[in-house]
């Protein structure tokens, strides 16, 4: 856009700001300001350093600064969400620039967990004209009383990184949260932005009020970036994922540029690498690390050494992939394949926040899929070619905490809280049915045996209003808002010995429960880029001790987080049916293709190859759908469940992101594929399975907690993840016996079907691959069998029944204990 | 029709270990004070000699009493463990059923027992007789409900009360701690109920659906073993003997 029609949207003030920064409004950023006007919703779509949240605030501080000066106390006039605390807090600094500049009156503050209870205070009293927060904190204005006089006077409600928030738990609370803005606000305007956004049309009805969709606002493309696949001297590994062989390469590139971000995808990659990268800095490069588990001292400190300019590297996880703006960064690396497209867009967005140039990224595969994978998520890239989630339907659980709130914070008509919740996209299909069935879950908790209706949380007065019972409860419920559910945690401490016994020092981070619980004393670890000896635990505590010189026994769990996206697997899919494309692959990568066909086959892109196999007295059956971890590791649950049925005493099975691998002490070839692999395997099968398996009842203690069923925190006590565990199961098992069809059930199963067990995408592989199976059998392990044998042993065995787990150690103990007949000693009983 | 059970001695050292065998029916049979005592998967004691059938720590209505602060947990808690109590008489058909304390929740508990369920808890009673152990939960008794209430009792060389008295005590059959072993293998745990012997005194694993676990190397156990006991962990059918010292803790 040219000067002249800048000068038709922009008040002068603003203007002059701009070109004494020596800068022009760029044209996304005036169309905000236009869109304003309109009052319509808008989502914004535009690359990282095009100014976007600038773009996002430009309408409400030109609003505000042209409003008339008032005595009385204005209410909030734009609320800013981010994902991120930090990002709020470096987005409030970026604002403060404009504000100070051009000398505006206008106050704005953040709020987040951290602010002090004094600030929180005078900000109930005296609301700033601009608040940035987190949707947690919405999500607590609702249950305050008094929540509806305080955003009256809302104007405009920004959500920074969209794509970040929508598609969760927290996203459906997000958005309920904004339906309650908008019934205390009628004309409160959505502005949402994004830098990648796989679906705009999903974004634009999830931003506004249903039915209806945002005006979408497109940013100038940057420069398209580019990105390069690293070549090794050693040629990358069958399996693994720490990416080691490429390291010396992976320095050299540091070395070339000006400050790297090298992204990993878990927080054991990370430490893995960062260890690996200081044993090579010959030249001692200021290289840092940062992940979730570190103290957050430490990651603050980074932050700022980064902010400084004073880092060549951070190795991160993707606790740093969203945008707090890093200045300097001129490369990123990711360190073993992406996973998905559009992570891997945001992730190269770090670099350059200059428009202009484009971003530069080395993409380093960990092993030979990885190969592939990295080609196809290059071309997916230079496509724009992102992958995302399907739209979800609102979780009940969600619903029902949100519905507390509001009862906490005035009192309700059912009708009108149904009407609004309706316009809230995630929920825009809820029948009025399951609606009151959720109030009724909120009041006496849903039983079929009604003994609790003495106990209501909520009640319904002669009114007709539903309001919470008394304050005690609404105190309670206040503590325990929120859509994330902590991982049972302990926090790693320094130890030392006195009279004998340890005790804890400084904190350095902290660690899933789940990986402590593997450890047993005198285990070495890396941790924070150091090794620590485990000590032991005391209470929520894990004690450890320096231990510079030993060995870290690296736990092997630490493969990718992640499941290979849709998008990248149908890629390489036909990657690897394309034989003529094959020349562009590096030669170990070429060769072992060319290995494979000679040996077994190349399926074509719709077929999936299944190929069985003896080796040693075991039967193996391993298969390529390439559907991501999550989805094979469902399958093979399945099969097994098949296989045992069908009498071939299957032993186990492993599942990557490429293949799945189950194996059996007979012969698995001689059964009928097609049927083996038929769809009706989700019907009971899968119930079967599901209703014991362990993940449905972490899912269950998930819905549990989110719901208000089960209290995270309570008044003078704080309740940890750890200590809620096992009371849920034991929940989980009476209402799974006495109410199969309770509200929570069906949540922790709607749950698992969708995420954890990734159910849809299992019945979207078998209806793919129906009639489209290539069975070769072999005499000896395939090329492309390879990387999943070599898993075999090194992974965690889920599908190991927790009996077989007891049975062994007791196993132990009676094959130690002595026989009495041998001692002589069989007396009369 | 069934096999005569193998008897075998754990590995103790110089203190002796303690004698057990595996029954047919999925039971640990250990020796306490020269006596074969059967623990149950259920989590229940069943003393053969004396037909007597026990079990700790039912905490009944524990559900509801979480509801009347709010939390409204799934009421089916009593009824429950009612079933799993009365599958186990139906299935040994005992003279005596001792309820080794705490079988109430707090002491509004009674007041809150739905109809039909202190039928059910009355029905125990009939035709043998139901011994109420007090304990720290439930002082005042089982109210209005039938049954004889007792302090401690005194069989078969045993004495069953609810709380363990401090130091090693022979012959003492208690509840109160509500172990629970855990194992961790093939990097996932395991945490079950069990109950804890060295062959001289027994610890019960606590009945009730709702009732929580203390790890069994919590210190709380620490002093009352003179030697090293085995744990016995309840599977939903079998119970697995397990040395302590493969135990892990929380």
């Amino acid at each position: 856009m040219d000067g002249a029609a800048a000068h038709t949207v922009l008040p002068p003030r603003f203007e002059a700001w701009f070109a004494s920064r020596g800068w022009r409004a760029r044209t996304h950023q005036l169309a905000m300001v236009e869109t304003a006007r309109t009052r319509r919703d808008a989502l914004l779509i535009a690359p990282t350093g095009g100014g976007k949240t600038l773009a996002g605030f430009l309408p409400s501080l030109i609003d505000l600064s042209e409003r008339p000066p008032r005595n009385d106390a204005p209410g909030v006039h734009t609320l800013y969400l981010s994902p991120l605390k930090a990002l709020a807090v470096d987005v409030h600094r970026n604002l403060e620039l404009p504000i100070a500049e051009m000398g505006l009156k206008i106050s704005a503050e953040t709020r987040t967990g951290d602010t002090s209870v004094a600030k929180k205070t005078r900000q109930r009293k005296q609301p700033p004209d601009i608040l940035l927060t987190t949707p947690e904190q919405l999500a607590l204005f609702c249950a305050w009383e008094g929540s509806r006089a305080y955003f009256e006077q809302l104007d405009t409600v920004i959500l920074d990184e969209i794509h970040a928030l929508y598609g969760s738990k927290r996203g459906d609370l997000l958005n309920l949260g904004l339906a309650r803005l908008q019934s205390f606000a009628p004309n409160l305007r959505r502005v949402g932005l994004s830098a990648t956004v796989n679906d705009p049309e999903l974004l634009r009805r999830w931003l506004t009020p249903q039915p209806g969709r945002a005006e979408l606002v497109l940013g100038a493309p940057g420069a398209p970036p580019r990105v390069d696949i690293i070549e090794t001297d050693e040629p990358p590994p069958w399996s693994g994922w720490t990416a080691r062989h490429a390291m010396p390469e992976v320095y050299q590139a540091i070395k070339g540029a000006r400050t790297a971000l090298v992204f990993v995808n878990t927080r054991f990659q990370a430490e893995m690498a960062f260890a690996a990268l200081w044993e090579i800095n010959d030249d001692n490069l200021p290289i840092a690390l940062h992940h979730g588990s570190l103290a957050a001292e430490q990651r603050r400190k980074v932050e700022a050494a980064m902010t400084r300019g004073e880092l060549r590297a951070v190795v991160c996880t993707s606790t740093l992939d969203l945008g707090i703006d890093w200045g300097d960064v001129d490369l990123v690396i990711q360190l073993a394949a992406p996973k998905g497209s559009s992570r891997l867009i945001q992730r190269i967005g770090r670099a350059n926040h200059r428009l202009d140039e484009s971003s530069h990224a080395v993409l380093v595969p960990a092993h030979r899929f990885e190969v592939l994978e990295c080609y196809a998520a290059a071309e997916a890239v230079a496509a724009n070619d992102l992958d995302g989630d399907p739209p979800r339907v609102g979780a009940q659980d969600i619903l029902a905490q949100h519905i507390m709130g509001v009862g906490c914070g005035e009192p309700f008509d059912a009708d009108a809280l149904y009407a609004e919740v309706t316009t809230s996209a995630p929920y825009a299909e809820l029948s009025r049915e399951d609606f009151d069935r959720v109030v009724d879950f909120v009041s006496t908790g849903g039983y079929a045996l009604r003994t609790y209706d003495r106990f209501r949380r909520i009640v319904q007065g002669r009114d007709g209003l539903w309001r919470v019972r008394n304050g005690e409860i609404a105190a309670r419920h206040r503590m325990n808002i929120g859509a994330i559910v902590d991982i049972p945690m302990l926090a790693i401490r320094i130890a030392s010995r006195r009279a004998g016994k340890f005790v804890g020092g400084r904190k350095v981070g902290e660690m899933e429960e789940g990986f402590i619980e593997q450890l047993t004393p005198g285990d070495t670890f890396l941790f924070s880029g150091q090794v620590w000896r485990f000590e032991g635990v005391s209470g929520l505590d894990a004690y450890v001790t320096p231990a510079p010189s030993a060995d870290p026994r690296v736990p092997s769990w630490g493969g990718s987080k992640f499941a290979l996206s849709t998008y990248l697997a149908r890629r390489v899919r036909r990657m690897i049916a394309d034989e003529p494309g094959w020349t562009k692959l590096p030669d170990e990568v070429r060769e072992w293709l060319e290995i494979q066909k000679r040996r077994s086959l190349i399926p074509a892109e719709d077929e999936m190859l299944v190929e069985t196999f003896q080796r040693g007295r075991r039967h193996f059956l391993v298969c390529y759908p390439f559907d991501g971890r999550i989805s094979h590791g469902t399958l093979a649950q399945l099969l097994t469940r098949r296989l045992e049925r069908a009498e071939l005493a299957p032993l186990g099975f492993v599942a990557n992101d490429y293949a799945l691998a189950v194996w059996a002490m007979r012969p698995i070839g001689g059964l009928d594929l097609d049927q083996l692999f038929q769809e009706d395997m989700l019907g009971d099968d899968l119930e079967a399975w599901l209703d014991d398996s362990y993940m449905m009842k972490r899912q269950f203690r998930q819905c549990a907690t989110l719901s208000g069923l089960i209290e995270r925190r309570h008044p003078g006590q704080e309740k940890t993840g750890r200590q809620v565990t096992f009371s849920t199961d034991l929940i989980y098992d009476v209402l799974r016996r006495h109410q199969p069809d309770h509200l929570l059930l069906r949540c922790a199963r709607a749950d698992a079907a969708t995420g954890q067990l990734d159910v849809a995408r299992v019945a979207l592989l078998l209806q793919r691959i129906k009639g489209r199976i290539r069975h070769v059998v072999l005499s000896k392990v395939s090329p492309f069998a390879v990387p999943a044998m070599l898993e075999i042993g090194r992974e965690p065995v889920f599908g190991m029944a927790q009996e077989a787990i007891l049975e062994e150690n007791a196993a132990e103990l009676i094959a130690d204990a002595m026989e009495l007949e041998e001692l002589g000693e069989l007396e009369d009983r | 029709m069934s096999l005569a059970p193998t008897w075998m001695r754990t590995n103790g050292g110089a203190a002796g270990g303690v004698t057990l065998a595996r029954s047919a029916c999925g039971s640990l049979l250990v020796e306490v004070m020269r006596g074969t005592r059967m623990l149950r998967a259920s989590g229940a004691l069943w003393l053969a000699a004396d037909r007597m059938l026990v079990a700790a720590d039912l905490h009944l209505e524990k559900g509801s009493s979480y509801a009347a602060r709010g939390q409204l947990l799934p009421p089916f808690d009593t009824r429950a463990t009612l079933d799993r109590l009365e599958g186990e008489i139906a299935a040994l058909d005992p003279a005596v059923v001792v309820l080794l304390g705490d079988s109430f929740h707090d002491a509004r508990a009674t007041a809150r027992l739905a109809p039909e369920d202190s039928l059910r808890i009355a029905g125990l009673a009939k035709g043998r007789t139901l011994v109420w152990v007090v304990g720290n939960h439930d002082e005042e008794g089982p109210g209005a409900l039938p049954g004889e209430v007792v302090d401690e009792i005194e069989t078969d060389g045993l004495t069953l009360r609810h709380e363990p008295a401090a130091g090693p005590q022979r012959g003492e059959v208690a509840g109160h701690l509500h172990p629970c072993a855990k194992v961790v293998a093939y990097r996932r745990s395991v945490r079950r109920r069990c109950f804890l012997t060295d062959g001289e005194r027994l610890i019960l694993p606590a009945f009730g659906a709702y009732a929580g676990g203390l790890n069994a190397l919590d210190p709380a156990f620490a002093g009352l073993f003179g030697r090293s006991p085995i744990a016995a962990a309840l599977g939903p059918r079998v119970v697995h003997p397990l040395r302590v010292e493969t135990l892990s803790a929380d």
